[in-house]
């Protein structure tokens, strides 16, 4: 067999900053969906085996390096630590570790460069630190997740990572050249 | 036109995918008969006003939805998710 070389998404592209934006590709670790069979109680299970809290829909807990983030109906993304087996129990895990292109951007128009894309309020009053939703990122279904007062994480399918690029890349220009 | 989400909250129509009239949550028995799986599959009411739609968020949560819509004014009178209708 081949020495295989994994590639990210994004190649490990530098980070792309554009007026006072940056773009960065992130480096989540192990990808997990938990779906919660019918009827089953998975939050105590889940708190005590990863030390944070279940999510909430609309929700993300943890912080960087070990993040739940409610995903859609009935499913938390685990990103980061391998999932704890007993988890097994209650839910369906899946894989999904090369599935998903991931990506930071921060700075001070990061909101306005979102309201190009996302058709969703963001703003700190309406969507704080550790709200997450899935809506669309332009013409993609993804997940967006506030991580810090002026940074979001985004995850768009891995076939879509260089869309995603794109269109960041086109909305930072569009903010920034308004000045 | 906007639809509240009963996950998601109120989200634009573009994240939505429209399926039809919500007969479609009234599956008939299979032994029902040739005339009411006709009407299941083929015969839908044509009223100019309030209509049952079975609605996805498929770019939100990705839940089915049973939306009450006003087909002459598009106006939302309610979103309830299927599942819970379906109970
Ligand atoms: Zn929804």
């Amino acid at each position: 067999m081949a020495d295989l070389i994994a590639k990210t998404p994004l190649d490990s592209m530098e980070p792309v900053t554009i007026g006072t934006c940056t773009v960065t590709e992130a480096n989540l670790g192990t990808l997990t969906s938990i779906a919660p069979y019918a009827g089953a109680k998975i939050a105590d299970t889940f708190k005590t085996a990863h030390g944070m809290a279940w999510p909430a829909p609309n929700r993300a807990t943890g912080k960087d390096g070990a993040r739940a983030i409610w995903f859609g109906r009935d499913m938390v993304l685990l990103a980061g630590p391998d999932p704890d087996a007993g988890l097994a129990k209650h839910a369906a895990l899946t894989d999904q570790s090369d599935a998903w292109t991931a990506v930071t951007l921060g700075g001070a128009d990061a909101e306005a460069v979102l309201a190009r894309l996302i058709p969703l309020d963001l703003s700190p009053a309406n969507f704080k630190r550790g709200h997450t939703a899935r809506t669309q990122i332009q013409h993609m279904t993804g997940s967006v997740t506030r991580i810090g007062a002026d940074t979001f994480l985004l995850l768009v399918f891995r076939s879509m990572a260089g869309t995603l690029l794109h269109d960041l890349e086109r909305a930072m220009a569009s903010v920034a050249v308004r000045g | 036109m906007r639809l509240r989400c009963p996950i998601c909250g109120e989200r634009d129509r573009r994240e939505f995918y429209y399926q039809g009239a919500a007969v479609m949550l009234d599956r008939p028995a299979p032994d029902a008969g040739e005339a009411a799986w006709d009407n299941y599959l083929h015969l839908r009411e044509n009223p100019a006003g309030d209509l049952e739609e079975v609605w996805s968020h498929d770019a939100g949560c990705g839940a089915w939805l049973k939306v009450t819509r006003n087909v002459s004014t598009h106006e939302i009178k309610s979103v309830e998710l299927a599942r819970e209708v379906k109970q």
